[in-house]
């Protein structure tokens, strides 16, 4: 009788995932890095696959696999060691197996290779003299640093039991599923497949092999569960939390206590379970990294090359579909850093380099995205000549390649039909690589970039977006609807009640402005970037403190809700080019809420206040940019208090003069100084209100010393003559206060004409003027009136 | 000679008659409750979570340069399949699934203006009503 389908799919999953670990296991071996249980757990894999293998009929397979499993055992008698060779040919066991299973899941039959040559070789090494050395770790020699390795060894079982089945094959091997102790409900820890081995009837005479406590690594233990299974249970958890909320609706009302509590409970429970669930589809990185080392040395062999792997970051988790479509863009650029990164060992010797070059991956959360990078200490890009392949292949022009910056000539790898590579071999140059891979981490909204230094190395960054990921949330309200504030970008909450909103937000000249921790933030309103109005009763205000990449800003919204784990999904690519939103997610009663982009906020709620300084071209307009100069400045008041300073470079001399030496060409008032007219700027509208209003009526505050009332003849003003070197203006101010040494560190855009920035100087807030403006404005306007009077 | 045939779901819009084919819509569902998209181009209403999928809404009265409904008239939904997620269009009212015969296929109607004739690639003549074949991907794509 036919073995029934289902236990051969299930020997087909688990050979699989058996057959994954051996992998890693050799390669492991050959390093010199494997524990002690390593070379018995090889062992064992092989010993229960050629078991199986032996009743489902695979001959072929069993073969093979048996020599395997005596060279195997004299290794693990000792009385053999490891070696490159040895290795070499188990690895190509692990994949002639992996050809055979093909075969078995095509048509059933394990194919028709006999595999004889390989069966040879193995039989060859088998029978070698024992080397004197016993212990495998002597194998470490060249290679004895160590590997920031973090591959779990899971034992992966499948979860539905195959149908009962009366064939004689079968019975064993269901047997030895029943055998299996049940653990609690809450663990699903189901022990590694090698102890199926100990209830498998061996078909010829070898031992049964007792396995040893202590193999099955119990937290590492997984279930393997088929995604759409797991997609399913997603959404009846979410029809279950929809219900839910019907329930609880309900449940406010009710009077019946124990039902209420019952229903309380519900709501916990559901709660609990619906992220529960959502979890279930992150995987950790390692799951894609797990087949690297293995990958890495059949490469660095082929190529003649030595490659340290690196990998740090393995527990970094993501969703199961960012990570299958990282896996083929990964793939290749662990490829082509072997083969056109690093140099080979006799070249980088001679460059001072060690002989064994370093491939490092690394992964990591990040301001909302998962950063993965892949760098080699190897050759680094030659700009030359991927120029010149460019131009060759008709990418470039002449005019084009003269040009390029230096991280242009990178990018062009990334064009389709670009490879330096004149040999096309079996690992990479076929000129379809690079493109791939930028296509394939963009179609999953991500990034690539590269970096590079000829003769230092190469390094690639993937940057992936947090879609279908998990993160922490801020919820927030605004104008009756609910967003997510990542809180990668949170710094802190601040919430002003009564007078602090007086006190805390400052006007300056258009801009809302919050001092903090000794810097100006600037504000935003959630409501008006988003294209509503503004309704803030102004009794209290929430305020969120973001960082948004080089900028830290404020934002106000409506009401803070409570911080959330919620599950990202991406926005329909009709919508991807609204930058305030960067994903969706399903809240808990079901609702959809918006995910704010942190970054796209600051740019559009910002980005005006630049544009009216960007007139201002010789100042760095950051807010939280740090200057580092002490700067002298003549700190000046104005009427109302408004505080300006001038540096103290730009300042000839303070003057005093009584108002009745400005005289006035046409609009413009100026004064005779020192055989010159030195033009009169009235940035605080001084003189407006001395000639509109009239003299007695002069506030105080523009007087220097005594509060006495002056005659209006005499009233004097106060001048701070500024030069730029060649021109003079003499700017009108109502007190002379002090020249101090600041370092101007505390910055904040303003939009007011001649303002470079503002400041805290002395605790209050002080405009920074622009002697160069005003001055040239000045003389612009002496011209205009010169030419009208 | 055998005909083809191909099988419309069917939809009105103002009046007017439509039709999707078939293989490309995943289920029609009543109005749901949508969260608005502040900056999205008005075709855009919304999301809505259908069963834990989330879901755009295009209104396609909007798309095709119709009047809106009238305030109180709810849309029914005919949610879409795309490569990029799943897409809601906010119809009117739902029809049946209709079979027609390709011969029967003629030129939109040269009374077709704007948006409409160019999301409208055919019409099919059928006995007591002419039936417009709206141009899926076409509808899906906005202007920048």
């Amino acid at each position: 009788m036919p073995v029934p389908n289902e236990i051969i799919q299930e020997f087909l999953v688990e050979t699989h995932d058996s057959l994954g670990r051996l992998d890693v296991e050799l390669v492991a071996l050959e390093k010199g890095e494997a524990k002690s249980e390593t070379l018995g757990s090889v062992f064992r894999a092989m010993h229960s696959l050629k078991g199986s293998a032996g009743f489902l009929g695979f001959q072929r397979l069993e073969s093979l696999t048996h020599v395997a499993e005596s060279l195997l055992s004299r290794l693990r008698d000792g009385k053999l060691t490891v070696t490159v060779e040895i290795v070499s040919a188990l690895l190509a066991t692990v994949d002639a197996v992996r050809e055979m299973l093909r075969s078995i899941e095509l048509n059933g039959q394990d194919g028709e290779q006999a595999y004889s040559d390989l069966i040879a070789r193995l039989r060859a090494l088998t029978a070698n003299e024992p080397e004197p050395a016993s212990s495998v770790e002597k194998l470490s020699s060249f290679h004895d640093q160590t590997i920031d390795l973090v591959i779990p060894e899971p034992a992966r079982l499948s979860l539905p039991q195959p149908p009962i089945q009366q064939s004689a094959e079968s019975q064993p091997v269901r047997n030895a599923r029943r055998k299996r102790k049940p653990k609690p409900a809450s663990d699903l820890v189901i022990p590694p497949l090698d102890s199926v081995s100990d209830f498998v009837v061996p078909p010829s005479g070898s031992e049964i092999v007792v396995p040893q406590s202590g193999t099955s690594k119990v937290a590492d233990s997984t279930i393997r569960l088929g995604v759409e299974r797991v997609d399913k249970m997603m959404n009846l958890v979410t029809e279950l939390v929809l219900s839910r909320n019907q329930i609880m609706q309900h449940a406010v009302v009710l009077t019946n206590s124990s039902l209420a509590a019952a229903a309380r409970n519900l709501n916990l429970i559901t709660s609990e379970l619906q992220e529960s669930v959502m979890r279930m589809r992150m995987q950790p990185i390692s799951n894609v990294w797990g087949t690297l080392p293995r990958v890495v040395r059949d490469l660095s062999l082929e190529c003649g090359k030595r490659v340290r792997l690196v990998m740090e970051g393995a527990d970094t988790e993501l969703d199961k579909s960012v990570l299958e479509a990282i896996k083929d863009p990964l793939m290749h650029l662990v490829r082509n850093a072997i083969d056109h990164g690093l140099e080979m060992p006799d070249v980088r010797q001679s460059r001072g380099k060690p002989p064994e070059g370093c491939l490092r991956l690394r992964a990591y959360h990040e301001s909302g995205h998962i950063h993965i990078e892949i760098s080699d200490d190897g050759a680094g890009v030659d700009r030359v000549r991927v120029k010149a392949k460019a131009r060759e292949r008709g990418l470039l022009t002449p005019e084009q390649a003269e040009n390029l910056s230096d991280d242009s000539i990178l990018s062009l790898i990334f064009l389709p039909g670009f490879s330096t590579r004149d040999a096309v071999n079996s690992l990479s140059g076929r000129g379809v690589g690079m493109d791939v891979v930028k296509s394939n981490v963009e179609r999953i909204g991500g990034q690539v970039d590269v970096q590079s230094a000829v003769g230092a190395g190469t390094t690639f960054k993937l940057r992936i977006p947090l879609t279908l990921a998990i993160i922490h949330a801020l919820m927030v309200t605004c104008a009756g609807e609910r967003y997510a504030v990542p809180q990668t970008s949170m710094i802190e909450l601040i919430r002003l009640d009564g007078n602090r909103v007086k006190t805390g937000i400052e006007r300056i000249h258009g801009v809302r402005v919050h001092r903090y921790r000794g810097k100006l933030l600037p504000l935003v309103s959630l409501t008006q970037v988003l294209g509503g109005d503004d309704e803030n009763d102004g009794e209290s205000v929430n305020l969120i403190v973001l960082q948004a990449d080089q900028q830290q800003f404020g934002l106000i919204v409506d009401r803070v809700n409570d911080t959330q784990e919620i599950v990202v999904k991406p926005l329909n690519k009709l919508l991807r080019g609204i930058s305030c939103l960067a994903g969706a997610t399903i809240l808990g009663d079901g609702q959809v809420a918006l995910i704010l982009d942190v970054t796209g906020l600051a740019e559009r709620a910002l980005g005006e206040v630049r544009k009216h300084t960007a007139g201002m071209t010789d100042v760095d307009m950051e807010p939280t940019a740090v200057s580092q100069d002490m700067q002298q400045v003549v700190l000046v008041s104005g009427p109302r208090g408004e505080r300006l300073a001038v540096p103290l470079s730009a300042v000839a001399r303070l003057e005093e003069f009584p108002a009745t030496k400005i005289e006035w060409t046409g609009t413009r008032p100026v004064i005779q100084y020192r055989d010159q007219i030195l033009p009169l700027v009235d940035v605080l509208g001084l003189l407006e209100r001395l000639t509109s209003v009239g003299w007695d009526s002069v506030p105080t505050g523009t007087r220097v010393g005594t509060e006495s009332q002056s005659t209006s003849d005499s009233l004097p003003i106060q001048v701070v003559v500024c030069t730029d070197g060649a021109s003079y203006v003499g700017l009108v101010v109502g007190r002379i206060l002090d020249i101090v040494t600041d370092p101007l560190l505390v910055r904040s855009s303003s939009a007011r004409e001649h303002v470079l920035f503002t400041a805290v100087v002395q605790r209050q807030v002080t405009e920074v003027l622009n002697v160069s403006s005003l001055i040239s404005a000045s003389e612009a306007e002496m011209l205009v009136a010169g030419a009208k009077a | 000679m055998t005909a083809t045939v191909v099988q419309f779901c069917t939809f009105t819009l103002d009046g007017l008659w439509f039709g999707v084919a078939v293989d490309r819509v995943q289920e029609i569902v009543r109005h749901l409750r949508l969260t608005r998209i502040p900056l999205a181009p008005p075709v855009i209403r919304g999301l809505m979570n259908l069963r834990g999928q989330i879901v755009t809404a295009v209104d396609l009265r909007r798309r095709l340069d119709f009047p809106d409904r009238k305030s109180g008239d709810l849309p029914m939904n005919v949610v879409i399949r795309t490569e990029d997620g799943l897409v809601s269009l906010l119809v009117d009212q739902i029809g049946d699934v209709v079979v027609v015969e390709t011969e029967t296929r003629d030129d939109p109607p040269p009374t077709l203006k704007g948006a409409a004739r160019e999301l409208i690639r055919g019409a099919y003549q059928l006995p007591n009503r002419l039936l417009l074949d709206l141009d899926l991907d076409r509808a899906l794509v906005l202007e920048r």
